[in-house]
């Protein structure tokens, strides 16, 4: 690659080659919330699909499974048929809002804190200071020359991005088959392609982004940092430097030497060295302040060494930013939650949760579909009465076998069969065993006299025949000859 | 215009010297990245181009280096598919098709396969899922069958067609022109209209029935049967029902009688495989109108859970 300077014209330069980020250790309040957070989300991810849920004999005991060559999707007690796609549509709005929620109430702490990308990112922060130690050690080796000790270095660090790399894809294909099963099966070699594919696929990108693009990820590839300075108002929280209060900076040398001519800020520019995204939070909001809030522990740190009040950097909305520059105080924090946007929000999130919940409490598991044969439309009998067909889709949605009867009402004389039986069985209904969670297809033979309307409306039905009477029905048509 | 150009104060970069009412765009240098992932990009291109069809030529594309063609792919997958069928296609030809209904999976096959070979050759004469003509070719799906509509009947059909003259073992019969070779007079052959009415239960007797009756014993009786009821083995229809292949109404039997259609349809022992042929029969015997056999094949299925999905 060329030098970007020669290339460079009054067009400027062609490349901007990434600024490394070697973020220092820190410690506080910020940082424990991170750590909590960062063990429940790799906890969920990694353990969910090892969680057992016993549905009986014919579903499988997983508590989350996506099972797309069946497709069916467990969730706990929940199991959604794809028919039922509307609840993960519900999930997803319900994921949108709660988004747009969170962004307005404390601003982008879904990019700060639970962020796959951002949680990666943390854990591999974490192994370069464990392999290569803190901030400086790291600049200093990354600068040196490649000796035996930094390629030992290197190989080490990279060995275990890798692993850590290949169990989070590993992790993923466990979502979408028997963890245990599929587990075996995959280091016996016996695994579908597509289990060893994605694994390598999310191995590569893990190591990637997690390792090496970070937080440009966040600058460059992720749209979400630009939806959201979108969806912020000045009562979001945002990470301030509060530079009314820090500037003009100074060293605490010079500001001993000359009392009262120096803000509170110290100039230690830890803040910009315990950064992830390498950024200088004294030169205001900006797009690449994940407002994760490390600056702010790092700051306070110093802040108690040197003797002064905490929270020269801290969350404050751009509201509370005019209140303090004018002297006030910024109203407290529940009070900025309680606006009306908020509540809109939270409102029209919950709506959404407990329709879902209510009509998943009262959905049928036993379906019924009719579609009405239309080659031929009906059928001339022998013995003069009409004949229709109908296609039947029984869907049992429960994971034990049903007994259910079919029947028809306001078709008089009506008999019915279906391709397992004949005319000379018919009758006005029709009792089957139906497999446990799964859709049986019936063909439904239905004779009626020949007297009658062209086409009459009239209702199939299906019911339990074993204690649960529930059931669907359908209303469709009876053609006839037109009277000749 | 890239002389506008100036630098943009807060972030320290340059204008692109672009300006629409006031809004100017900055030119934010690419990431390294992102310049390289766009040259490797171009590489794979070329690479691409070597290895798969790319370039177009007069008559095809530049096969490549790996000569792979989606043709190649589809007679593959063609070619694996026959071989995953062909123990099902196999087992159905070997099994005599009256003890199909006992191999209930077999017999699902046979009827999907059927349903799949109907379309190819069949639905040009008896319509799509059997519903025939009328007037013209019978419809499949109906109670009514000339031959028979067991499995074993509707295999021999198929297998041998009907009225095939260069064929010994088609099914044969001729109904006379009676009234194109003068065998009967208008006045009789209007009489035999009123007795077939009345016998099929759309006239009440009458003094020309009366008269129907006697002509159709002397003339009708050897296929039709004595009371119209039809001889199967002969191919003979039955008069007494309500479904009519070339119509009901006193114009329709009249013309019938006039001047018979006798009907062919092709034997195809000539032209599908047993198997097929099979699972044609399968299917139109799946229709609605299927019978059992004579014979009690399916003695192990009793009637009361045969209806048992």
């Amino acid at each position: 690659m060329a030098n970007p300077d020669a290339l460079a014209g009054t067009e400027g330069p062609l490349y901007a080659p990434r600024k490394g980020v070697y973020p220092k250790k820190v410690d506080g309040n910020f940082r424990r919330l991170k750590w909590l957070i960062m063990g429940i989300t790799l906890a969920i991810y990694y353990g969910t699909p090892w969680i057992r849920w016993d549905r009986g004999p014919y579903a499988p005991d997983q508590a989350v499974l996506i099972d797309l060559a069946n497709r069916r999707f467990y969730m706990f007690q929940i199991e959604i048929w794809p028919h039922e796609f509307y609840y993960v549509a519900g999930l997803l709005i319900m994921a949108g809002i709660g988004l747009f929620l969170v962004t307005s109430a404390v601003g982008r702490a879904w990019c700060g804190y639970a962020c796959p990308q951002t949680v990666w990112t943390d854990l591999f922060q974490h192994v370069d200071r464990l392999i290569d130690g803190d901030r400086n050690a790291q600049i200093r080796l990354a600068n040196g020359p490649w000796t035996a000790e930094k390629i030992a270095r290197r190989a080490a660090k990279y060995a275990i991005y890798l692993s850590i790399a290949f169990w989070t894809g590993g992790a993923w294909i466990m979502y979408f088959a028997d963890a245990p099963t599929l587990t075996r099966d995959f280091w016996a070699g016996d695994a579908a392609f597509i289990a060893y594919g994605t694994v390598a696929a999310l191995t590569a990108t893990t190591f990637v982004l997690g390792g090496f693009m970070r937080e440009q990820v966040c600058i460059y590839m992720c749209p979400w940092p630009r939806i959201q300075t979108a969806m912020m108002d000045e009562k979001s929280l945002l990470v301030t430097y509060k530079d009314w209060r820090g500037e003009p900076r100074g060293s605490l040398k010079k500001a001993l030497a000359h009392p009262g001519s120096l803000g509170d800020c110290v100039d230690c520019n830890q803040c910009v060295a315990v950064c992830p995204t390498g950024i200088d939070i004294r030169e205001g909001p900006q797009i690449g302040c994940i407002t994760c809030a490390l600056c702010i522990d790092a700051c306070d740190t110093v802040m108690a060494q040197v003797g002064r009040p905490r929270g020269l950097i801290d969350y404050c909305a751009l509201d509370d930013v005019a209140v303090e520059k004018a002297g006030g105080t910024a109203p407290p924090l529940l009070k900025t939650l309680m606006r009306p946007r908020l509540m809109v929000y939270l409102a029209i999130w919950s709506a959404i949760g407990v329709t879902m919940l209510f009509s998943l409490g009262e959905r049928t598991r036993l379906d019924l579909a009719v579609q009405h044969e239309r080659s031929p439309l009906y059928v001339q009998l022998s013995d003069g009465m009409i004949r229709n067909n109908y296609t039947l889709k029984l869907r049992n949605m429960e994971a034990r076998p049903r007994k259910v009867a079919i029947t028809v009402t306001g078709l008089p004389g009506a008999q019915l069969w279906t391709e397992n039986g004949s005319r000379s069985t018919a009758s006005q209904r029709v009792e089957m065993t139906i497999s446990p969670d799964s859709v049986t297809r019936v063909r439904l033979f239905v004779a009626a006299p020949a007297q009658g309307p062209v086409r009459q409306d009239f209702t199939i039905a299906t019911i339990g025949r074993d204690g649960d009477p529930r059931g669907d029905d359908d209303t469709i048509q009876f053609d006839r000859p037109e009277a000749q | 215009m890239s002389d506008k150009s100036r630098i943009d104060e807060p972030t320290g970069t340059s204008t692109v010297g672009h300006e629409w009412d006031g809004i100017e765009e900055l030119n934010t240098p690419l990431p390294r990245w992102w310049l390289w992932s766009f040259y490797a990009c171009i590489a794979w291109a070329a690479v691409y181009v070597v290895l798969y069809p790319a370039w177009p030529m007069v008559n095809s594309a530049t096969r490549g280096v790996l000569q792979w063609s989606s043709r190649d792919d589809l007679e593959r997958e063609m070619a694996s598919h026959g071989a995953k069928r062909a123990p099902i296609t196999n087992a159905i030809a070997a099994l005599p098709i009256a003890a199909l209904p006992g191999k209930p999976e077999l017999l699902e096959a046979a009827i999907q396969g059927g349903s799949a070979a109907f379309k190819v050759h069949c639905v040009q004469c008896h319509g799509a899922g059997g519903a025939g003509v009328v007037g013209l070719y019978p419809s499949l799906t109906d109670d009514d069958w000339l031959w028979g509509g067991d499995l074993a009947a509707i295999e021999t059909t198929l297998t041998h067609g009907i009225r095939n003259p260069d064929h010994a073992e088609t099914r044969m019969n001729v109904m006379p022109a009676f009234g194109r070779d003068a065998i009967l007079d208008a006045a009789s052959i209007n009489d035999l209209v009123s007795h077939v009415r009345v016998i099929s239960r759309q006239e009440k007797p009458s003094a020309s029935s009366a008269r129907g009756a006697t002509l159709f014993e002397a003339n009708c009786v050897a296929c039709h049967g004595t009371n119209g009821e039809g001889i199967r083995e002969l191919g003979g229809p039955r008069l007494t029902d309500a479904v009519w292949l070339y119509g009901g109404s006193r114009e329709a039997l009249a013309k019938t009688i006039h001047n018979p259609r006798n009907g062919v349809m092709p034997r195809w022992n000539d032209k599908l495989d047993a198997a097929t042929i099979k699972m044609l029969s399968a299917y139109v015997h799946s229709l609605g109108g299927g019978e059992d056999a004579p014979a009690p094949v399916r003695a192990a299925a009793p009637e009361g859970e045969a209806d048992n999905g």
